[in-house]
C-alpha cells in the first residue's frame, strides 16, 4: 500500500473502511458503500478516492472508475453544502417539476450538477434533476440530501433554496432534521457520529397524509382484512 | 367477500412509532417466527406455494416455486452457501410502494427475511436499497440493530441453531439495478449490468452461488402468510393472484396516496376512495404499474388490477403504480418525458435499446417542438419493434410501452403536432414548450 495514494484519507477513514469491507462475505461488495465513505470525506469521488478504494479492494484504478462513474450519485466535482435534487420524471413534471427546476436553476444560475456558491462553504448548493424518487403520492418533489421535501411548488422551492442558503435547516417532509451532503454520505456508508443525533434522526417523520390514506378511510369506514385465526396455524406437510 | 380496503402491510402504518421493535411486538410481530423457525425449511417453502404469493416487483413470478427452485443436499450447487438478496430498488417511474413500507414498518421485512432465509437455508441477506431512499435506509439499519440485540439475528437464532447475518446496503443511483441480474452485479460491486440467462440467480447468483433475489412486499408479506396461513391469505383477491397489495395512487386525483386492497380493485374504485379527479378535470391516461406497463384509458376504468386482469387489457400489474393523468396533459409530451427517462438510464450493454433509445427521444423531442414529420409515427413504431423482444433485459422492452400504447390510443395527438391545425386543444405542456423553445 502505497503511503502517498493513502495519504489523503486520515485514519479514522481507514479504520470505518475496513469496517465496511467485514460486513460482506466478498471484499468488493463493499465497493458501493466505499465509494460513500470517499465521497463523505471528498464532497466527491476524486482521483485520490478512487486509488484508495483501489488499493483497499486490491482492484485497478480503471475497474474502481468504471464502476464511480455508472452510478448518478458519485459526483466527480466537488458538491455545496446540500444536494437539491428535482424530480422532473413525468408525473412529477406534469404537476410542477419542470417548473420547479427550470425557476431553481435560473435562480441559483447553475445548471445540472453545477454548484452555486464556493462548494463545501455554508450555504452552497449543487443542483441535480432527478427520476423517479420513489415519492409520486406526494409529487412534485424535492430531496435535499436525499431528505424528501415533498408536495412542492415553484414558491416553496425558491423559499427553501433561500432558506438553504442563509445558512438555514429547514425541516424536511419526510426524513431528518437536515445536516450536510458530506453527513448524509457518510450515513449511506453506514456511519454517524453522535448517537443522539442519530437516534433523533431515526425517529424524523416518514408518514406523510398520503402515506396513511388507505389506513385512514379502512378504519373510518370499519373496513379491515379477514381476522387471522386466534392460533398460528400448524405449518403443511412437506411435499 | 373481503372488504374494499384491507390493511394488512399498512395495518402498522398509522401506529404510534410504527417502526420500533417495541410496536412491531405488541402488534403480533415476531410471532411467525417463531412458528417458521420450529418447522422445517421445506414447509415453509410449500405454506409458500399454497398462498399463492406472486413477486410484488413487477413480474408477478410465484415466489413459493422460486424458493423451490434453490437447488439443497450435499452436492453440486447445493452445496454452496446460500443467499437472500432484498430488490429495494424502487426506481420504476410511479412507483412508491416499498419506501414507505421500510420506513413505517422496517421490521415486518426483517421478520420476512428471516422467514424466507430459513426456508432457502441462507445465512447471508442483503437489503439492496436504492441510495437515494436515506430514510428508509436509516429505519432498516435501526431495526436490524434492534433485531441483532433481540437474538433475532445473528448466530443461534432463539437457541434454534439457526444463523442469519443482514447487510442493508445503499445503492448509488441506478435505475437498472432493480434488475435483478444487475443488481447482483452491483451488489459484487461492479457496474450494474444485466448478466445473460441461464444460469438463473437460483443456480448461480450471487458469488456465483444459489440466490433468491424478492421484492419488499414478497418478503414483508412472508409473516402474515405464516401467520394466517395459506387459506387465509386466498380469502383476498383471485385464485391466480390472490392476496392483498398496496396500490400506489398519484397525480391527478384529489387525495394521491397508498390504498391497500385486495388484488382486483378496479381503478373507479381507488378513484372513488381518492376523492375523484382533481377539480373535476377528465382523466385521459393511466399506468396500471408503473411507466413499463402499457398506459390505460378512460375505456379501462373497470379492468381488475391483478396479473390477469391487466394482461387480458393489453397491459401488465407491473408494480401498482397507478399514475393518473387528465386532459391537460398531452400524451406526446409525457411519452417524451418517459422515453428520456429510459434513455437516461440504458445501461448501454445491447445495441437495440442503447440506440434505440437515444433515435426515440431524438424523434420525440423533434415532435413535441414542432418539427416532426409524416413519417415519425411509423419510423417510432418501427424502432421499437426492433427494440421489444430483441433486447438483452426488460429495461429495453419497458421502453417502448408508453410509445407503442400511446400510439394505439392517441395517435391522432401525434399526428396533429405535425400538422398545422391542431385537431384538440394544445395541452399546457406544449404552450410551455414552444414559449421556450427548449427541451425539458
Ligand atoms: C429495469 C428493471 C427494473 C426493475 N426494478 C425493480 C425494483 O426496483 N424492485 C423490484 O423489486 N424489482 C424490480 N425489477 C424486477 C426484478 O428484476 C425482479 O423481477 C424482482 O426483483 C423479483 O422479485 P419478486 O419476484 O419478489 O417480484 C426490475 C426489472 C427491470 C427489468
Ligand atoms: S435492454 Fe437496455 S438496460 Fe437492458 S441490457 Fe440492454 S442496454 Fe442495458
Ligand atoms: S415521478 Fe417524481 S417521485 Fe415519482
Amino acid at each position: 500500500m502505497s503511503e502517498r495514494a493513502m495519504s489523503g484519507f486520515d485514519e479514522l477513514t481507514h479504520v470505518r473502511a475496513k469496517e465496511v469491507i467485514a460486513r460482506y462475505p466478498v471484499a468488493r461488495s463493499a465497493l458501493l458503500p466505499l465509494l460513500h465513505l470517499v465521497q463523505s470525506v471528498e464532497g466527491c469521488v476524486s482521483q485520490d478516492g478512487i486509488r484508495f478504494c483501489a488499493e483497499l479492494l486490491d482492484l485497478s484504478t480503471a475497474e474502481v472508475s468504471a464502476v464511480a462513474t455508472f452510478y448518478t450519485m458519485y459526483k466527480r466535482t466537488p458538491c455545496g453544502e446540500h444536494l437539491v435534487s428535482v424530480c422532473t420524471n413525468t408525473l412529477c413534471a406534469a404537476l410542477g417539476g419542470d417548473d420547479i427546476y427550470r425557476r431553481l436553476s435560473e435562480r441559483l444560475g447553475v445548471g445540472h450538477e453545477e454548484t452555486a456558491g464556493e462548494p463545501g462553504t455554508t450555504g452552497s448548493l449543487t443542483l441535480e434533476h432527478a427520476e423517479c424518487l420513489a415519492a409520486c403520492d406526494l409529487a412534485p418533489v424535492i430531496q435535499v440530501n436525499y431528505e424528501y421535501f415533498d408536495n412542492q411548488t415553484v414558491e416553496s422551492a425558491e423559499r427553501l433554496v433561500e432558506a438553504l442558503q442563509r445558512g438555514e435547516k429547514p425541516h424536511p417532509t419526510r426524513g431528518a432534521p437536515l445536516t450536510d451532503l458530506r453527513t448524509v454520505e457518510l450515513e449511506l456508508a453506514g456511519f454517524t457520529e453522535d448517537p443522539t443525533v442519530a437516534a433523533a434522526a431515526v425517529a424524523g417523520n416518514s408518514a406523510a397524509p398520503e402515506t396513511l390514506r388507505g389506513t385512514m378511510i379502512a378504519a373510518e369506514r370499519g373496513w379491515a382484512a379477514p381476522a387471522f385465526p386466534d392460533e398460528i396455524p400448524a405449518l403443511p406437510e412437506k411435499s | 367477500m373481503s372488504d374494499i380496503l384491507t390493511p394488512v402491510l399498512t395495518s402498522r402504518w398509522a401506529q404510534e412509532n410504527s417502526w420500533t421493535l417495541e410496536t412491531y411486538e405488541r402488534t403480533g410481530g415476531y410471532r411467525a417466527m417463531r412458528t417458521a423457525l420450529a418447522g422445517h425449511p421445506d414447509q415453509l417453502i410449500q405454506l409458500c406455494k399454497d398462498s399463492g404469493l406472486r413477486g410484488r416487483g413487477g413480474a408477478g413470478f410465484p415466489t413459493g416455486m422460486k424458493w423451490s427452485f434453490i437447488p439443497q443436499g450435499g452436492e453440486g450447487a447445493g452445496a454452496k452457501p446460500k443467499y437472500l438478496v432484498i430488490n429495494a430498488d424502487e426506481g420504476e417511474p410511479g412507483t412508491c410502494k416499498d419506501i414507505p413500507t421500510m420506513m413505517a414498518d422496517p421490521h415486518s421485512l426483517i421478520e420476512g427475511c428471516i422467514i424466507t432465509s430459513y426456508a432457502i437455508r441462507a445465512n447471508f441477506c442483503a437489503i439492496y436499497v436504492r441510495g437515494e431512499a436515506l430514510h428508509p435506509i436509516r429505519r432498516l439499519r435501526a431495526a436490524v440493530a434492534e433485531a441483532y440485540a433481540q437474538g433475532y439475528l445473528g448466530t443461534d437464532i432463539l437457541g434454534t441453531g439457526f444463523d442469519l447475518e443482514i447487510v442493508v446496503h445503499a445503492g448509488a443511483g441506478a435505475y437498472i439495478c432493480g434488475e435483478e441480474t444487475a443488481l447482483l452485479d452491483s451488489l459484487e460491486g461492479r457496474r450494474g449490468q444485466p448478466r445473460l440467462k441461464p444460469p438463473f440467480p437460483a443456480t448461480a447468483g450471487l458469488y456465483a452461488s444459489p440466490t433468491v433475489v424478492n421484492n419488499v412486499e414478497t418478503i414483508a408479506s412472508v409473516p402474515y402468510i405464516v401467520a394466517g396461513g395459506a387459506e387465509w391469505f386466498r380469502t383476498m383477491g383471485s385464485e391466480k393472484s390472490p392476496g392483498p397489495k398496496i396500490y400506489s395512487v398519484s397525480g391527478h386525483v384529489e387525495r394521491p396516496g397508498q390504498y391497500e386492497a385486495p388484488m382486483g380493485i378496479t381503478l373507479r374504485t381507488l378513484l372513488e376512495l381518492a376523492g375523484g379527479m382533481k377539480d373535476g378535470i377528465p382523466l385521459k391516461f393511466w399506468t396500471p404499474g408503473g411507466s413499463s406497463t402499457p398506459m390505460f384509458t378512460a375505456e379501462h376504468l373497470d379492468v381488475p388490477l391483478d396479473f390477469e386482469g391487466a394482461a387480458g387489457a393489453g397491459s401488465m400489474l407491473g408494480t401498482t403504480a397507478v399514475q393518473v393523468f387528465n386532459e391537460t396533459v398531452s400524451v406526446p409530451w409525457a411519452v417524451m418525458k418517459w422515453t428520456e427517462f429510459y434513455k437516461h438510464e440504458s445501461c448501454g450493454k445491447c445495441t437495440p435499446c442503447r440506440e434505440g433509445t437515444y433515435w426515440l427521444v431524438q424523434i420525440l423531442e423533434r415532435m413535441v417542438h414542432g418539427e416532426g414529420t409524416e413519417s415519425d409515427v411509423e419510423t417510432l413504431l418501427d424502432v421499437c419493434d426492433n427494440i421489444l423482444g430483441r433486447s438483452f433485459c426488460a429495461l429495453g422492452d419497458g421502453a417502448t410501452s408508453p410509445i407503442t400504447s400511446g400510439i394505439k390510443y392517441f395517435r391522432q395527438e401525434f399526428l396533429d403536432l405535425i400538422a398545422e391545425q391542431p385537431a384538440v386543444a394544445r395541452p399546457e405542456q406544449l404552450a410551455d414548450v414552444e414559449l421556450t423553445g427548449a427541451p425539458a
